[in-house]
């Protein structure tokens, strides 16, 4: 168990720039998840932090130890891979025995170690198969199986969850939680689902184009996003984003007929959630466009003046297609037009 | 699911593949009649099967012995041997690490140097005859297995690598990634992950090298001089005499010289089958 620190880390492939000075601290026994769109950089970071990729600049340490010029087997960090990467030739005994043989460990050693992780994961009845003769949600814990054998400093999950089936997706990720209250141990995880970053992490380091986006909890994500980009990319399905003015104790979004209550002054970017629309009541008029009913919420398409905005409310519904209703907000957020920044 | 086929389909079929097989098989039908009839001349009968058969031209071609009385067929068949399974072995250790690199390291040099092995195979190996005699004279290797199994191997090892290397870039490099996250040395790694996934490779680059060997005749007769050391190639070629051919020992000769090629395809056979990496990561 250690913790785990970035210190203004770098990585570039020639002349591209792919990590743009990431800092930050990870507390021992966290959960952090990096998330960000595809090419945002999440994986090189942790590739990075495996061994696997070198950096460029900066430094990285685990607990005490600075290891971005060690080896990643010198690092004691175990990883999960995308594609798992068993062993084929290998049974799944042998697959999570590998690390311990490799360091020489005595055989009863090994087998106990691997027992003790199959009986966490529930895998003793398939310890003398073969990964091609399992499923993909087996393989998926073998895969987990060989991590957890190597007790660890980190863990390193590389979207583990991604060639899942969703039900599957949603009994590993339980799973995940479940492991890390056992275990305690420090876990970096990439993902691009945000669903996935919002229930398992203590917290997020959102990435986007190489840069940190925000690195805070779940909550703090999702009630006070940083910029745009993290308000849209976090929470679904995402916030509403409509260019306002503000004077005088009222707001006006650009196209729309009617104000709202707010008190801010000069043009910003309006962000709404989609579950913080009240539909019913308020000063704006709005056309119902499409409804996708999910059973006990509906989300609404509604035409705004020139926008389309979406509105979650719980079912049963009142409103028809077409309908012209009234709109109000609840909870807003603010960011400047230009930069994105929360203001 | 599937059409069954139709009777006449299936005749038809079966009536070429026995014709194919028949194609194929009577020639090497019309050497054993040869090796198993006592004449020595070169039989023009259409039938495959011996009027009269003898073990004579057996017992002949292996029961040769020098002028001091000492076995010499046995001698020539241990040539033989020990150059073949020692080219096999040399050119695999050596191809085996080099295709490694070529597959997945990029460094200065690396597209010239495939090109190079591409190259060499342009020429046949009697081009080389010459400059390799007197390579071989001037490190005194002549007349000497070490000389001949330096030769083969150094000619095996660029179709070799070419075949590993394709199949290490098959192999995903996750899997070496995990084993080095393990704990594994790069030598460990290529030991017990690499190695083991690519032996329908090493398998098939193996026979290739020992074939190579066991086959070859041109350098063998240029590069050994006495018959002592004359590989069974050159031994079976000196049944073909300048004032006749004695085609029965001849052909008992070269069944005796397939024999273990056939073993070692046999005992090989089961590491061809490919999809030993099928599984290990999702694809």
């Amino acid at each position: 168990m250690a913790s785990l620190s970035f210190r203004a880390i770098q990585k570039s492939y020639g002349s591209t720039k792919v990590l743009h000075h990431v800092d930050v601290q990870v507390g021992d026994g966290e959960y952090l998840v990096l998330v960000g769109p595809s090419g945002c950089g999440k994986s090189t970071l942790l590739r990075c932090i495996a061994g696997l990729e070198d950096i460029s600049a900066g430094e990285l340490w685990i607990g005490d130890r600075r290891v971005d010029q060690m080896a990643p087997r010198d690092r004691n960090v175990a990883m999960v891979f995308q594609s798992y990467a068993l062993y084929p030739h290998m049974t799944v005994r042998e697959n999570m025995g590998f690390a311990l043989r490799v360091q020489r460990r005595p055989p009863a050693e090994i087998e106990a170690a691997v027992l003790q992780a199959a009986k966490m994961l529930e895998l003793e009845h398939l310890l003398d198969r073969y990964p091609g003769q399992m499923s993909g949600g087996q393989r998926q814990r073998v895969a987990m199986g060989r991590a957890i054998v190597r007790r660890p400093d980190v863990f390193l999950f590389d979207e583990p969850l991604s060639n899942l089936d969703a039900a599957l997706r949603h009994h590993m990720r339980v799973e995940l939680k479940r492991l890390h209250r056992r275990l305690e141990t420090t876990i970096v995880h990439v993902t691009h689902d945000q669903v996935e970053a919002l229930t398992l992490a203590d917290r997020i380091l959102v990435l986007n184009g190489g840069y940190v986006q925000q690195f805070g909890s779940p909550r703090e994500l999702f009630d006070t996003p940083a910029n745009t980009f993290v308000a849209q990319f976090i929470g679904s399905p995402s916030m509403n984003l409509l260019p306002a003015v503000g004077s005088g104790g009222e707001v006006r979004i650009e196209g729309v007929e009617g104000a709202l209550a707010l008190d801010r002054s000069g043009p910003f970017t309006l962000g709404v959630r989609p579950t913080d629309l009240v539909v019913g009541s308020g000063p704006l008029k709005g056309r119902v466009d499409v409804i996708e009913s999910m059973g006990a919420e509906a989300l609404l398409h509604i035409e705004l003046g020139p926008h389309t905005i979406v509105a979650q409310v719980p079912e049963p519904l009142r409103v028809r297609v077409d309908e012209l209703v009234p709109l109000d907000v609840g909870v807003t957020h603010a960011f400047d037009r230009e930069s994105g920044v929360r203001l | 699911m599937a059409r069954r086929p139709s009777t006449p389909e299936v005749v038809l079929t079966h009536a070429a593949i026995v014709g194919i097989t028949m194609v194929t098989l009577y020639p090497v039908l019309w050497v054993l009649e040869m090796a198993f009839s006592p004449s020595q001349s070169f039989s023009m009968d259409l039938s495959p099967i011996p009027s009269e058969v003898t073990l004579d031209n057996f017992r002949d071609v292996i029961g040769t012995f020098d002028d001091e009385g000492r076995w010499l067929f046995g001698r020539q068949l241990l040539n033989s041997v020990i150059v073949s399974v020692a080219t096999a072995v040399l050119g695999l250790s050596l191809s085996t690490t080099a295709a490694y690199a070529l597959s997945r390291w990029s460094f200065p040099g690396r597209e010239q140097g495939m090109a190079a092995f591409l190259v060499t195979q342009m020429f046949p190996g009697v081009v080389m005859a010459i400059p390799l005699y007197l390579l071989l004279d001037l490190f005194g290797l002549l007349d000497s297995r070490t000389g001949l199994v330096l030769v083969y191997a150094t000619t095996s090892v660029p179709f070799s690598v070419f075949t590993l290397k394709g199949y290490f870039d098959t192999i995903p490099v996750a899997l070496e990634e995990a084993a080095m996250l393990d704990g594994a040395s790069r030598w460990m790694t290529f030991r017990y992950i690499v190695l083991p996934l690519a032996r329908p490779a090493l398998a098939v680059t193996g026979l290739f090298s020992f074939m190579t060997a066991w086959n070859e005749f041109i350098l063998a007769l240029t590069l050994m001089g006495s018959e002592d050391a004359y590989t069974l190639p050159v031994v079976l070629q000196g049944y073909v005499g300048d004032f006749g051919t004695e085609w029965g020992r001849f052909a008992a000769g070269a069944v005796i010289v397939s024999l273990p090629v056939m073993a070692l395809f046999f005992a090989l056979q089961r590491h061809f089958v490919e999809g030993l990496t099928a599984g290990g990561v999702k694809g």
